[in-house]
């Protein structure tokens, strides 16, 4: 019992919020990529060029916010030339996923190499350049509460923030139903006057833009360097909630939470509890697998996923 | 029947029976630009493009040693291109040989660690059975998964890469590590006695090619595996292209429906193709465990299995191309230690951002010519 409580208290309930933080923003992402129809397995590579960008520009201006915006800016970047390779050329969206993720293993480390002199790293950023802690009015006086929503990075509350409104943009604005309906039946909205191709640049574009912050979290957040990889598969985690959640915003959201405290309980467990962390850390994948497999409510994906889109003549 | 796209195809496809001048045109094109802008790269971050070329040249073709670990490094890469390219043939993408392969090259080393030594030929041919089973049956779920449930074998596959490193490290931490190992690893399977190498594993190059009176650098990793590579790459070609049962696997890749009208299963043919290529990644495990290591290392992949879909596609599927293009990337890796040494800023991450930016060249070329069959019908 005491040593569940160490485990299980108001603490983990912040740290799972902190730890979400950057699975939200990637798996969001995700998912408006995924409703326009491209597959994301990209993620992972986008979360990693905003982590380093982030630190890096950081490193160099002094200024955190400065380093943010041009984490979500090479987000953009990097997801452009996802969407040119597979809207505009029609590549396969799996395997040129895949090599941004392989690219951006390699180009942080030689980046911070010729930058900073040391492969894989940027220098530690003192505590006034990271991005501060923020409180909430109101919620920080409330006791018990306080200790769980306030005292966060900005981030956090822009990862919040944003499952409402991508629930908004997706499903009660022009914009969203269009996102979708490019998804699902790209002809019928092609017929119907919508740009197939514009439309999906832009799922994509935002998906970058989205992953990258995350990403930024992880470097000038919640630690203040960036480190070799130090994504660590989240991209894929958050690519599992996306499904896990059936491309649904609020239900990737809980998702996101739930791969969140797996990995919260995770590292409180070490050196507490006998149970080996590695089944709390593969969690996530076999829950989206069972998912997958239809055990639990099948996860449908939107019908065109996957299917590059060539308007008829 | 003919590689070629049926007629009704709303994809522009061009036939598949170009002249082989014009099959290795492309994929020369591709390597020869990622080269260009990978010296751009070395450019930008203040070192000499034709330094670094030179060094990638001197590395791999100045010396025996070069030769040697250019042919060692490519080996996994070759198992780990076939195993891409049978899977791609079937209208599949394993992008799960990494963990394929990780489950193999334990279970390899815990048939070394869990059977008598008393005969070790006999041990290391279970060891190596093992490595083909384990890897086959790790891609053979996703194979379930896809043509019993629908379930995209690209998420699948990625989700059992990290379930196969949580169970293997866990197994390796809690029961086959030495006792405060500060490394990751199983206990050994094999080791030197009185010069010896005692306990199951395949012998090196050097041991084979002396009583040829060839002397081979006893130093050099190269072992047999390399030879076990060079037959699958003859085994995946009779199968796929002479045998009936990789006749159907193709057809299934070209177009799902029109095999099913013809009498071809597809779901037998997805998890066929997916049990073949598991066992093709999982023989990574032999050279690394029985021909290399003699122990599972945790870590020891580099990123063999994504390597592998570069290889594939840069080899068109085809044993090959596979081999030619695993070669390059065998070269690639040798280099990478001596750019990193001789040069100011370019570090070994140089060689990982060409692999992608040749993964980028081939996929995007691959629409110009219509190749990319997948292109149809890929659904997550």
């Amino acid at each position: 019992m005491e040593t569940l409580l160490q485990i299980i208290n108001l603490s983990l309930l912040a740290s799972m919020i902190r730890l979400s933080t950057p699975l939200i923003l990637a798996a969001l992402g995700g998912l408006f990529s995924e409703r326009s129809g491209v597959i994301n397995i990209a993620l992972e590579g986008m979360m990693l060029s905003g982590a380093f960008t982030a630190a890096a520009a950081t490193a160099k201006s002094g200024n955190p916010w400065l380093g943010l915006l041009c984490a979500a800016l090479a987000g953009v970047l990097v997801a452009c030339l996802h969407a040119v390779a597979t809207i505009q050329f029609k590549a396969d969206q799996v395997v040129v996923g895949t090599a941004i993720n392989i690219l951006f293993l390699g180009i942080p480390a030689l980046a911070s190499g010729a930058m900073f002199e040391s492969t894989g790293a940027t220098p530690q950023l003192p505590r006034e350049q990271v991005l501060p802690d923020w409180n909430i009015p109101l919620i920080d006086r409330i006791p018990k509460l306080n200790e769980v929503l306030s005292g966060h990075k900005p981030i956090v509350y822009f990862a919040l923030l944003m499952v409402p409104v991508t629930y908004y943009i997706l499903f009660k604005t022009r914009f969203g139903l269009r996102l979708r309906a490019v998804g699902e039946n790209p002809e019928a909205a092609d017929t119907a006057g919508v740009s197939v191709a514009r439309l999906r640049y832009a799922g994509v574009l935002v998906s970058g833009m989205l992953a990258a912050i995350g990403g930024a979290y992880l470097s000038i957040g919640q630690n203040s360097l960036f480190t070799r990889n130090m994504t660590a598969g989240r991209g894929f985690i958050a690519l599992a909630a996306l499904i896990f959640g059936k491309w649904h915003p609020v239900g990737a959201f809980f998702a996101c939470l739930l791969f969140g405290v797996a990995e919260a309980i995770s590292i409180r467990m070490q050196g507490v509890v006998q149970i080996p962390v590695q089944f709390i850390q593969i969690i996530p994948y076999v829950l989206t697998l069972i998912v997958l497999a239809g055990f639990i409510g099948r996860a449908i994906p939107p019908k065109a996923l996957g299917i590059p889109y060539t308007k008829e003549q | 029947m003919k590689d070629s796209s049926p007629s009704n195809s709303p994809s522009p496809f061009l036939p598949f029976s170009l002249s082989p001048l014009r099959e290795l045109l492309f994929p020369l094109i591709a390597v020869v630009a990622a080269f260009l802008v990978g010296g751009i790269i070395v450019w930008m971050v203040g070192d000499s493009p034709l330094l670094v070329y030179e060094l990638f040249f001197s590395s791999v073709f100045g010396s025996l040693d070069g030769i040697g670990y250019t042919l060692f490094y490519a080996t996994p890469l070759i198992f780990t291109g076939l195993a891409v390219a049978v899977a791609f043939k079937c209208g599949l993408l394993n992008i799960g040989a990494e963990g394929q392969l990780t489950m193999a090259a334990f279970a390899t080393a815990w048939v070394g660690l869990t059977l008598p030594h008393t005969n070790p030929y006999l041990v290391t041919l279970l060891a190596m059975m093992a490595a083909v089973v384990v890897g086959g049956l790790w891609s053979g779920i996703p194979g379930v998964l896809k043509a019993k449930f629908g379930a995209h074998e690209v998420i699948t596959t990625i989700m059992m890469n990290f379930i196969a490193v949580g169970i293997v490290t866990y197994l390796t931490q809690y029961y086959y590590k030495r006792q405060g190992d500060p490394i990751l690893e199983t206990l050994p399977i094999a080791e030197l006695k009185d010069g010896a190498l005692v306990g199951p594993h395949l012998p090196r190059m050097h041991a084979l090619l002396a009583p040829l009176g060839i002397n081979f650098p006893e130093r050099l990793p190269l072992n047999i595996a390399f030879l076990l590579a060079l037959l699958m790459c003859v085994l995946v070609y009779v199968f796929l292209w002479k045998t009936k049962w990789g006749y159907e696997l193709r057809a299934v890749g070209i177009s799902g429906t029109a095999a099913e009208y013809g009498g071809i299963s597809i779901t037998r043919n997805i998890i066929l193709a997916m049990l073949i290529s598991g066992g093709l990644a999982g023989m990574v495990g032999i050279n690394e465990v029985l021909g290399y290591r003699y122990r599972y290392y945790d870590g020891f992949s580099a990123s063999y299995g994504f390597t592998g879909i570069a290889v594939a596609l840069l080899g068109r599927n085809h044993p090959v191309g596979v081999f030619f293009a695993a070669l390059l990337f065998g070269a690639l890796n040798r280099s990478s230690l001596f750019i990193d040494i001789f040069t100011d800023n370019v570090s070994k991450d140089w060689v990982v951002i060409l692999q992608a930016i040749i993964i980028l060249f081939v996929a995007c070329e691959a629409v110009f010519r219509g190749g990319a069959k997948r292109l149809l019908g890929g659904k997550v």
